[in-house]
């Protein structure tokens, strides 16, 4: 892998007594799509939340090892961390709208970054939504409330409110776990768009949702990183026998 | 006998205490309004007390009833409110919040009568604030700062937790998912509390019998430093310290008491339902 | 390469702007107030009446007679007047509250619950001064028929009154308790061929046992902190009450007391300071009571408020 947007090295990570990750170290590479899939309990949300500094929400944790985005700590003393989170966006598994309109949603990032001018902000918006091959389905709704619009709509929705940050990555946690099978599949194809620009990681909610994602992809299981392979060849030539267990379904 | 037989007998018993409960209340109510119905007129409402309170109006109670609520808003509002901010979104579990939480508690169930005391102590001869409104209003306030913290707190908490994490994955810091999403989504549950709380100490007697009130004062108050007569406080005078006065007055004291308090807890009852029926989560 | 940081993690979203930075520790500072306002309650109320243990002999101030223009400062007929109207109160609110909890959760359809509560609410709300109102004017005429009491303003009348008033409280709270049983047990009881009648009594209310409880704790911290409406009914006569009919004489509460004479004393006299004495009384009773009912609600890491 040449060229590494997040470094993670010797990650550790606990909940209370509880070890959820263990010696971690992974290279995630620049504008590609990189899976963490594995069997549930596995710590690929914990790692997910992680780069991001959203698990500071969380109390009586600790951490071991070290994160670097661009070659810098991202636990680092001093580090800024509201703007780290602009930079490492994060949609969750299941679309969640803040309240008010479709407009408010996806311009509430930048809004809270400072940006108070309404001409940038409709551009924001636009490109966000249709980044997130939204904008057709709701130009026209753009003051309707965004608890209006249907599920697949309202994931999409939120992908858009990362956007409108133009984060350096995306973090995708199972975001179409809840999705029927053309809206995921929508989802999915505005991912091979996004790539292009931005580093992507998703937590695929099946293994076929990896193999058809994913440009590299490491499985996970119990809090150990089991193996990482570069485009599908996990799936197909697993090197590791818990990979294979798993990958042709004779796992979880 | 038959056990379901008592069953029907226990469950009409039952039914029997409901109605027992209930119907006082009904009755409290009815004989007030009746009664009190008579005695209202507009001079009643807008007019001087005269003749030894036993003619004219009760004007200056219901001014000074509702100056006391303003004062008392003015000074209980932003402490409730912001402590329960704190103890919602910034408290953890330490022995600090807990005394915290031991201490609002402690303040909810302090009698009124003991919080007369202590504004008598404090603000009317300590500070020096003598018999004033001041005194009363900030007394008052002490005593409703519980019930808004307490009604606040759950407020805030009914908000979902993914809204704060939602808002933090965005950029923005604590405050401003708190001021941008939580306490907007809350508001109408604070509001509840709020009115709830005020809606108390307007009925309260006992924490301004030594703080603010004025036995007979035919006049207007000129500034917050003015004792000065209050409906719940004129209600007892005239009912057990006056002689001879009409009951026709008491009764008519009593429902525009009884009206204010009850059109509180009718309009918190009201924005709170009106509000969870409209909102979307 | 870097030898790794360790972070222990202790909550909270990281970062914040520095016009922040004032306005959170106002909240903090908010916060805490709370206890400060505690502290300065106790304290004011140690200041104006602590002085009355070194102005009157100990064995005046735990005395039977209250009589304060001859330097009688006994507290025992306030004390024994504000238990006797508080746990009558209690002994008239429990049973009817428990009932009223049971029909309303266990029984009542849905129209009827919907008409109940915001009964109950009312009553919640009317002033204790228009309670007392009504109990001098109809509540007094009542019992003086009925029970042959001279003026009718009695213990029972005012134990009446307060019954009511701790009503709400306990209702609520019961409900609440009721409202924790887990279906399974009332299936269960169900199941073994009770009827719904003898499960309930059986099984749903003892299982609830802890929370009714806590709600008479706390039916009682009102209770006995009540007073104006107590004053209005009670007859106000600090005498003691140990004779058998003391239920249908009139008494004198520790509320009462301070309510009707804080008034007329002097600041700084000795009857000033035994009514603060009396204050610090009813301080410390009250905490205690709300402390006990509160330990079961820490306990029970109930969602936040009281009522
Ligand atoms: N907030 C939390 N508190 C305590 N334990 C947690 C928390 N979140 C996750 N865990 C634990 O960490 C482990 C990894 O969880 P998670 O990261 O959600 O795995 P995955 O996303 O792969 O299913 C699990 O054992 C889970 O129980
Ligand atoms: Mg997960």
């Amino acid at each position: 892998m040449v060229d590494a947007k997040i470094r993670i090295r010797q990650l550790s990570y606990s909940y209370g007594g509880a070890e959820a990750l263990r010696e971690i170290n992974l290279d995630v590479p620049a504008n590609a799509v990189t899976a963490f899939f594995g069997p549930s309990g596995g710590g690929k949300t914990t790692l997910l939340r992680l780069i991001n500094r959203l698990n500071d929400l969380v109390e009586g944790t600790r951490m071991q090892g070290t994160i670097l985005l661009d070659g810098e700590n991202i636990y680092a003393p001093g580090v800024d961390v509201p703007r780290l989170r602009r930079r490492v966006g994060m949609v969750f598994a299941l679309p969640l709208p803040l309240p008010g309109t479709v407009r408010e949603n996806v311009v509430c990032g930048p809004r809270l970054a400072g940006i108070r001018d309404w001409g940038r902000l409709e551009e924001i918006l636009e490109r966000s939504l249709a980044q997130a091959a939204l904008w057709n389905e709701v130009k026209d709704r753009l003051d309707d409330p965004a608890v209006a619009l249907s599920g697949g709509q309202q994931q999409r929705l939120c992908i858009a409110r990362s956007l409108a940050l133009e984060p350096e990555v995306l973090l995708l946690d199972e975001p179409t776990s809840g999705l029927d099978p053309i809206s995921t599949a929508k989802v999915e194809e505005s991912l091979f768009e996004l790539k292009q620009q931005y580093t992507i990681v998703i937590v695929p909610h099946s293994v076929q949702q990896a193999a058809r994602v994913a440009d590299y992809a490491a499985f996970f299981l119990m809090g150990d990183l089991v193996e990482v392979q570069e485009g599908t060849r996990i799936f197909t030539t697993p090197q590791d026998p818990r990979t294979e267990d798993y990958v042709t379904g004779r796992f979880g | 006998m038959d056990r379901f037989l008592v069953q029907r007998l226990g469950f009409a018993l039952l039914l029997f205490v409901a109605l027992v409960v209930v119907v006082p209340i009904l009755f409290v109510l009815g004989v007030i309004v009746v009664e009190g119905s008579m005695a209202i007129t507009w001079e009643f409402l807008s007019a001087m007390p005269s003749d030894g309170m036993k003619g004219g109006g009760i004007f200056p109670t219901i001014v000074g009833t509702f100056l006391l609520m303003l004062g008392t808003a003015m000074a209980s509002i932003p402490v409730g409110v912001g402590g329960a901010i704190y103890l919602a979104e910034y408290a953890r579990d330490t022995w600090l919040t807990r005394a915290i939480r031991l201490a609002i508690v402690n303040l909810a169930g302090i009698p009124s009568v003991v919080y007369g005391l202590f504004g008598l102590g404090l603000f009317v001869l300590f500070l020096q604030f003598g018999t004033s409104i001041l005194a009363g209003a900030l007394t008052l306030a002490i005593m409703t700062i519980p019930i808004i913290i307490s009604t606040t707190e759950e407020a805030l908490r009914a908000v979902p937790t993914e809204f704060r994490t939602i808002i933090a994955s965005l950029g923005g810091t604590r405050w401003q998912g708190i001021r941008g999403v939580v306490l907007p989504q809350a508001l109408p549950g604070i509001i509840t509390g709020i009115i709830l709380g005020l809606l108390r100490a307007a009925g309260e007697t006992a924490p301004i019998l030594f703080t603010v009130a004025a036995f007979y004062l035919p006049r207007l108050p000129h500034s917050p430093f003015d004792p000065t007569m209050a409906l719940p406080y004129h209600l007892y005078v005239i009912s057990t310290q006056v002689p001879g006065m009409p009951l026709r007055i008491q009764h008519g004291t009593a429902l525009v008491l009884l009206t204010l308090v009850l059109s509180m807890n009718v309009t918190a009852t009201v924005i709170r339902s009106y509000f969870r029926r409209r909102r979307q989560w | 390469m870097d030898k790794g940081v360790i972070v222990t993690n202790r909550g909270g979203i990281s970062g914040r702007r520095w016009t922040e930075v004032p306005i959170e520790a106002t909240i903090r500072v908010l916060g805490f107030s709370t206890i400060g306002f505690v502290l300065l309650i106790f304290l004011f109320l140690l200041r104006e009446g602590l002085p009355i243990f070194y102005e009157v002999p100990t064995g005046n101030l735990f005395g039977t007679r209250w009589y304060p223009t001859f330097e009688l400062f006994g507290t025992l007929p306030l004390l024994l007047g504000s238990i006797l109207v508080t746990v009558t109160a209690i002994l008239i609110a429990l049973p009817l509250g428990v009932a009223t909890a049971v029909f309303v959760r266990e029984l009542a359809p849905d129209w009827v619950r919907e008409i109940l509560k915001p009964m109950i609410e009312v009553l919640a709300g009317i002033p204790s001064v228009v309670l007392g109102f009504f109990g001098m004017h109809f509540v007094a005429p009542l019992i003086r028929n009925i029970f042959g009491a001279p003026t009718g303003l009695t213990v029972f009348t005012g134990a009446l009154i307060l019954a009511y008033m701790a009503l709400p409280t306990i209702i609520s709270v019961a409900e609440d308790a009721l409202d924790t049983v887990p279906k399974s047990y009332r299936d269960a009881g169900l199941a073994m061929g009770a009827t719904q009648w003898q499960t309930i009594w059986k099984v749903v209310v003892p299982a609830a046992r802890s929370g009714i409880l806590m709600a008479v704790m706390l039916g009682m911290g009102r209770a006995i902190g009540e007073t104006m409406a107590v004053m209005m009914v009670t007859g106000n006569a600090a005498r003691l009450p140990l004779t058998f009919d003391s239920l249908f004489r009139p008494a004198r509460t520790m509320t009462a007391t301070i309510a009707a004479e804080m008034g007329e004393v002097a600041q700084g006299s000795t009857h000033y300071h035994a009514l603060f004495g009396i204050g610090i009384i009813l301080f410390v009773l009250t905490f205690l009571i709300n402390l006990t009912a509160a330990s079961a609600i820490f306990r029970k890491q109930r969602r936040g408020g009281l009522r």
